[in-house]
């Protein structure tokens, strides 16, 4: 391996994390890259890219307040290549890109981030308005007439086959909650930081089974960055630098209801083809969990548990804990830690394989770290490695 | 009230064929498959010969919710949403509603047939379940 043709996360920053939040979203969004900068040793001249998902949402602003154009404008960045967009395998497709543009010398260091304000756009509509329609177009017409008109009704029915075809309780799916709600109970910023127990998690209402209300993320407020750098650049860097060892992502039908299967099943087959790496190299994941189910099915997809194993793979919760033999979610997922939508996974997955997760640090000196984003129709993921 | 589609002249046989008592799905007429949603090319031949073509309207429930969550104040839950493959068009899968039994009744594998329901200028395509 020739470090200088390869891709680094060096500085990663994150803001405040929570709930109708008072500042900016433009501060929030210049907080975490001030962090990420501080860490990498990195002044904002060295910046020559920027990387994001979705891009500004103008119909949504809350979904997505700050798009690339305003970041690199409102910063003073002299970009030399810069990219966001939705039209990709999923938030860390925007990572992928950023990678893309480092190995074939378009940039150095590339600000990847990603900002939610969907707390505070509910909570000051006439600020962040939601712009609606009269009659729904798009792929929005296949769903929204019959009433599915949230991602908890489409991703329900994934989850009520695994239920019906491979037994999955309610109980062993628990698990994914439970243990996020216990980590986040180590991490200072995450956003929901109380106890969970397994009776409460049973008695929670339904939301679209067999997914209930505790199985769900929640709407929050967050500026997540990662800075990708080239290999060539690191001696430019003060911080230990997170080699992005292998990427895969993949779209099979962008629907949510003509794909045969989910997206993650063939990303995670995808990404063991591009690295030497194995399964059971992997110290820690960082699972998406915007759902759940999502990161029972990406446990199921990466090859930790054979397809229909993910129930019993997890079931009781220890080897998924943060002293098991696969530390999962170890910030709180999105369920607990704050719905940063895909960014928090990587982050947190930089975090550990630093060592620098204070409470929650996993011990025995964690070497490689998988990280993933959405799993529906579109699904990206990241094998990383400390070297 | 449910969310309603805008109609376009590609998606208004789907969305209208309800009138008729008809279930319209675009079909190729070079290589004879079905595909959807409805769009002027073939997705498996790239011909752009194709029509929507009634079908049967009967399939089997690939996959089901119950929704429990008033995603507005007047929503009147809890009711299925399922996803249900045609007969008549293999690998066309519809988002859609099983009506007309408890929700408890709904099962994977089950076998329905299309029903519509009128609201405004659209024919909704729901399903029941046949004996």
């Amino acid at each position: 391996m020739n470090k200088n043709n390869e891709a680094y996360i060096t500085g990663i920053g994150q803001s405040e994390i929570g709930k109708n939040l008072l500042r900016h979203p433009l501060l929030l969004t210049v907080d975490a890259v001030k962090e990420a900068l501080d860490e990498a040793g990195l002044s904002i001249a060295q910046i020559d890219g920027v990387s994001t998902y979705p891009g500004r949402v103008p119909q949504m602003l809350g979904f997505s307040p700050i798009g690339a154009d305003e970041l690199i404008d409102a910063l003073g960045i002299k970009a030399t290549w810069y990219a966001g967009g939705g039209e990709i395998s999923s938030q860390l497709g925007a990572v992928v890109a950023a990678v893309g543009a480092i190995r074939t010398g378009q940039a150095r260091h590339v600000i990847c981030y990603r900002t939610v304000y969907e707390a505070a756009a509910l909570a000051r509509p006439e600020e962040y308005p939601m712009q609606r329609r009269d009659r729904v177009e798009g792929s929005a017409q296949w769903t929204a007439p019959f009433n599915a008109l949230s991602p908890a009704t489409w991703f329900a029915q994934y989850a009520m086959r695994h239920v019906k075809k491979y037994r999955l309780t309610r109980e062993q799916l628990a698990q994914i909650a439970l243990t996020d709600r216990a980590n986040a109970l180590l991490n200072p910023r995450a956003l929901v930081r109380e106890p969970l127990t397994m009776d409460e998690y049973l008695s929670s209402r339904m939301v679209a089974e067999p997914l209930c209300l505790l199985d769900c993320d929640r709407y929050t407020d967050a500026s997540t960055v990662l800075i990708v750098s080239a290999g060539e650049a690191l001696d430019e860097v003060k911080c230990t630098p997170i080699r992005i060892a292998a990427m895969a992502g993949s779209v099979d039908r962008h629907s949510w209801d003509q794909a045969e299967w989910m997206a993650s099943y063939a990303t995670g087959r995808d990404l063991w083809k591009r690295t030497d790496y194995k399964p059971a190299d992997v110290d820690t994941a960082q699972l998406y969990d915007g759902f759940s189910f999502l990161a029972l099915t990406w446990l199921e997809a990466l090859g930790f548990c054979d397809v229909g194993e993910g129930g019993r793979f997890i079931e009781g919760g220890k080897r998924i804990a943060l002293d098991g033999e696969l530390p999962l979610n170890t910030f709180g997922g999105q369920i607990a830690g704050g719905r940063l939508h895909g960014f928090g996974f990587a982050h947190e997955a930089v975090v550990q394989l630093r060592g620098l997760g204070g409470e929650r640090q996993i011990k025995g000196n964690p070497k490689v770290a998988v990280a993933t984003s959405g799993g529906g129709p579109l699904a990206t993921a990241l094998l990383l490695a400390r070297d | 009230m449910r969310p309603l589609p805008r109609l376009d002249s590609i998606n208004r046989d789907f969305w209208t064929g309800g009138e008729q008592g008809e279930l319209r799905i675009m079909c190729c007429n070079d290589c004879g498959t079905f595909f959807h949603p409805p769009r002027p090319v073939c997705r498996h031949c790239l011909s752009d010969h194709v029509a929507t073509k009634a079908v049967s309207g009967t399939g089997v429930v690939d996959t089901f919710t119950i929704n429990h969550q008033k995603w507005h104040p007047k929503m009147e839950v809890p009711f299925v949403i399922a996803r249900v493959e045609l007969d008549d068009a293999p690998g066309v899968y519809l988002t859609t509603n099983i009506v007309g039994c408890e929700v408890s009744e709904v099962d994977i594998g089950d076998r329905v047939q299309v029903t519509f329901e009128k609201q405004d200028d659209i024919f909704l395509p729901l399903f029941v379940k046949t004996a």
